[in-house]
């Protein structure tokens, strides 16, 4: 595998020049793969060999995973030079969120990373929490781990099955919507929705979980890694899966982190960032489990990077369920939290409680906070600016697949068009969450 | 319909459908209507959430295949039905628009979820408040996003709307844009005061406090 | 290109959740007092919120505070996480443009501000050529709140098209459905040509500037974008 590596590495990038940047090479390799110096064919055709071509792909693309377009130069099959043009899905999150309570913005949350939706929803509430200057109880912690790996793997299934398609398995698709069932079947049991969940509040969940769920959980926790072998049989050592992966748009870990990378992608180029454990949250620190790191920087190292974090998830679930305290998942602080509704409907203290809490709202103190957390497309911030009144002043979105696509015009260069695709897939890009 | 045309002097140009049912006729609708109604190619048009649904959907599970959606048709010139799944801002309505258009006749659309019928719950500057501002809808499916067995309703009922389709009907294919003398039209400032938000908490519409 | 990376970890004690974070005070990142102590007089002031370190600057001095927080071996800021601004609904407090960066090394977090009042132009140095990543935040900077980052190579709209007349949607003064009524929304979007929407860096790559007609490529160069 090795020598096949260094030729297909070798013959796409013949279009660049020593300092990387596109040059017009026309495209002529010998049967070694090395290129040879161009010269002008005596034929009495005209010389095709310098003319560049402009193409569109999207925003309307099934390979664009969403309404991305990319605007490509090419030099016969190479890419010269790679444009993207975003904002096809702009929709205005960060301004809503100045006209919305804090409890009030969640539903958003789902809709802006929606393979992410519970994760969202609990990374909002922990930035909310900090801005309040709330503890949550030990069980919500513990269920919110719970809920963030299972909405990791619940991501990271859609990016195998999507890019699985994109370079031409159909079969992970099938296999991994089969397994996203099962978590969207626990996830409706928990928060009564399947995709968007606006699962979690400021100071606590939605629900607790019900009766015998844990059961369930057990049983995806049980039988999922079959599954992931499976793919990972079908996959990791298929000759056209790793014929279409390996040396494709390297990053090395000085432009990783130059370019903000994170998350698999900056991961895959070897450098050990990830926030659960640099940035801890959520009490992250305490579990056990391992950060997979690649060493080459490709598609195919992103591809095991993810693979493997399927798995550190479900090492992270099993302690997560063995470690699941009693107690009550709210916090104890009427500011936030509603009276339960059946109080509500028969006491005149509570109907006024909920009334105030639900019409006003509650009111963090003056001051701003940057909550990163660890979601499955890299780092996911929010950052408030509160002065005083129920809605923030300021609610910003840092989105990890818009950094991470920024990156996409240094990674395509100099590859053929249809490893456009593989990596583009690699990115693992929302459109929701990059145009917001 | 647009599709079968019939020769100039053919025995049937007399026919009138408004006084009498015509054998032929209704027998050839029902069979031509049979088989676009099972073999609909659906053009997933998908932007945002809605899109997951729709590609679980598509999956092993809900199995659209059942319906005659095997075919995903990825390009708007080998498709019959329009899935939009999803938001679409004023950014991506031109697009939708010259997709529609690049679709050809016969054609339908489905509108997944809130936000493409209605705009959702995104009424701000950057949101089409409906795509049926832009091209004409056939059935609207509810959800935020819709599960999967409401997108597989909605196409049944399309499937059962295609089965009442007449080719007699001339005006079933017509892209009409409204006369501004005729009763059907309405100013676009009217159409300002009906798309203002109504029902909501005013609380919702103020930044602070 | 195909020899494995040298693996980057980062350093030291392996740091646990915060817990109990006081609102105001607490231990602040010591990079904070290096930069005070390495540039005289340019930091503003600076404070700890939440267990954040903020650090507000003179816009004169951000770009050197930036380069020598990265390339400085005992701070080591090689990450940048984020670059946004805040405009308060009090509209006579400046306008805040806020750069979030991170030492991965030694798993620091510090918070850069700097204050634009809003008599004077909206302009801040730009920190594209440290880092790449600030390229397309910028632009949504620029996009969302109409500041300038001086040295941009290529600043313009990034999530709005560019015939968006609208304004910038992110101040305070923009409302919340637009300024246009939904049906003049509707019919200038529809009225752009998508397809023709071509930046002019992009027709003017490689060969094909050379080839276009004498009164295009004129039109180019007086800057208007063209069939927008």
């Amino acid at each position: 595998m090795a020598t096949k590596r260094t030729i297909e590495v070798e013959l796409s990038t013949t279009g660049l020049d020593r300092e990387g940047r596109p040059q017009r090479v026309p495209l002529m390799a010998d049967g070694g793969g090395t290129a040879v110096a161009y010269e002008a064919p005596p034929a009495l055709e005209p010389d095709l060999g310098g003319e560049h071509m402009l193409i569109n792909i999207g925003p309307q693309h099934p390979a664009t995973h969403g309404v991305l377009r990319l605007v490509l130069e090419l030099d016969g099959e190479t890419v010269v030079r790679c444009i993207p043009h975003i904002g096809y899905l702009h929709c205005g999150f960060e301004k809503i969120g100045e006209y919305r309570q804090y409890n009030q913005i969640i539903p958003w949350t789902d809709r802006e990373d929606y393979l992410n939706c519970i994760g969202n929803n609990i990374a909002f509430s922990l930035g909310a929490e900090r801005l309040f200057g709330i503890e949550i109880t030990p069980r919500c912690t513990v269920l919110r781990v719970i809920a963030m790996e299972l909405s990791r793997i619940a991501s990271h299934l859609v990016w195998m099955g999507t890019t699985g398609i994109d370079i031409g398995a159909y079969t992970p698709f099938l296999w991994s919507f089969q397994e996203r069932e099962n978590i969207y079947n626990l996830l409706e049991g928990w928060f009564g929705a399947r995709l968007t969940t606006s699962g979690s509040r400021v100071g606590g969940m939605a629900a607790d979980i019900p009766e015998k769920w844990l059961e369930g959980l057990q049983g995806f926790i049980r039988t999922f890694p079959k599954t992931l072998d499976e793919c990972d049989r079908m996959l990791t050592k298929n000759g056209i899966w790793v014929g279409r992966t390996i040396g494709l748009g390297v990053m090395s870990p000085e432009e990783a982190m130059n370019y903000g990378l994170s998350g698999p992608m900056i991961r895959a180029s070897g450098v050990a960032y990830d926030v659960r454990r640099d940035f801890p949250y959520l009490d992250y620190e305490t579990y056990d489990f391992d950060v997979p790191v690649g060493n080459q920087g490709d598609v195919y190292d992103r591809y095991l990077v993810r693979m493997e974090e399927m798995r550190q998830s479900i090492r992270i679930l099993e302690q997560a369920v063995k470690r699941l305290p009693d107690g009550p998942v709210n916090v104890d602080d009427p500011r936030l939290i509603l009276p339960p509704k059946h109080k509500a409907t028969s006491e005149m203290e509570s109907m006024i409680h909920h009334f105030k809490n639900v019409m006003e709202g509650p009111r963090p103190p003056i001051g701003e906070t940057y909550v990163a957390v660890e979601a499955p497309k890299g780092e996911k911030g929010y950052y408030f600016v509160s002065d005083g009144t129920s809605k923030p002043a300021r609610w910003r979105i840092r989105p990890p697949s818009f950094v991470n696509l920024s990156a996409i015009p240094r990674m395509v260069e100099g590859h053929l068009l249809s490893d456009v695709i593989a990596i583009n897939a690699s990115i693992d890009i929302v459109m929701g969450e990059i145009d917001r | 319909m647009g599709l079968i045309t019939q020769p100039e002097g053919a025995g049937m140009t007399t026919f009138d459908p408004q006084t009498q049912e015509g054998w032929v006729t209704t027998r050839l609708d029902f069979l031509v209507n049979w088989g676009r109604a099972n073999s609909l190619w659906p053009m997933p048009f998908g932007t945002a959430c809605c899109a997951i649904e729709f590609m679980a959907s598509a999956a092993s599970k809900f199995d659209l295949a059942r319906f005659g959606m095997e075919r995903m048709g990825f390009s708007p010139r080998q498709a019959d039905v329009l899935i939009c799944a999803g938001r679409v801002p004023f950014k991506l309505a031109p697009v939708l628009r010259r997709i529609w258009q690049q679709m050809p006749q016969p054609k339908w659309a489905i509108s997944m979820g809130a936000c493409a019928s209605t705009g959702g719950m995104f009424d701000t500057y950057a949101v089409v408040q409906g795509i049926d501002t832009i091209i004409p809808i056939d059935v609207y499916v509810p959800g935020c996003p819709p599960r999967p067995e409401a997108l597989i309703h909605g196409i049944m009922m399309l499937q059962k709307k295609i089965m009442h389709e007449q080719m007699s009907s001339k005006t079933l294919r017509n892209e009409m844009q409204p006369d501004p003398r005729s009763q059907l039209y309405i100013p676009a400032d009217r159409i300002d005061e009906l798309s203002e938000p109504f029902g909501n908490s005013v609380h919702q519409t103020r930044s602070a406090p | 290109m195909t020899a494995p990376f040298t693996i980057y970890q980062p350093e030291g004690e392996q740091p646990a959740t915060p817990k109990q974070v006081p609102h105001r005070g607490g231990a602040a990142n010591p990079s904070a007092a290096a930069i005070a102590a390495k540039f005289p007089g340019a930091v503003v002031r600076s404070h700890v919120m939440w267990g954040e370190t903020t650090c507000v600057v003179e816009r004169a001095k951000l770009h050197d505070i930036v380069q020598w927080l990265r390339d400085d071996a005992a701070q080591c800021y090689e990450y940048l996480s984020d670059v946004t601004a805040v405009e308060y609904r009090d509209l006579a407090q400046p306008i805040e443009v806020v750069w979030h960066l991170r030492s991965i090394k030694h798993r620091r977090f510090i918070r850069l501000k700097v204050e634009l009042a809003k008599t004077a132009a909206l302009e801040v140095p730009s920190i594209v050529d440290l880092y790449t990543g600030a390229d397309w935040l910028e632009r949504e900077c620029f996009d969302m709140f109409g500041i300038k980052f001086a040295g941009h190579p290529d600043l313009r709209r990034i999530l709005l098209w560019e015939q968006f007349q609208e304004g910038h949607p992110l101040r305070k003064d923009f409302p919340l459905r637009g300024r246009l009524s939904r049906s003049q929304q509707l019919t200038n979007a529809l009225s752009a040509n998508p397809e023709a929407r071509y930046s002019m860096e992009e027709l003017s790559i490689a060969d094909a500037f050379e080839e276009l007609p004498l009164d295009m490529r004129a039109r180019l160069k007086g800057d208007s974008r063209t069939g927008e």
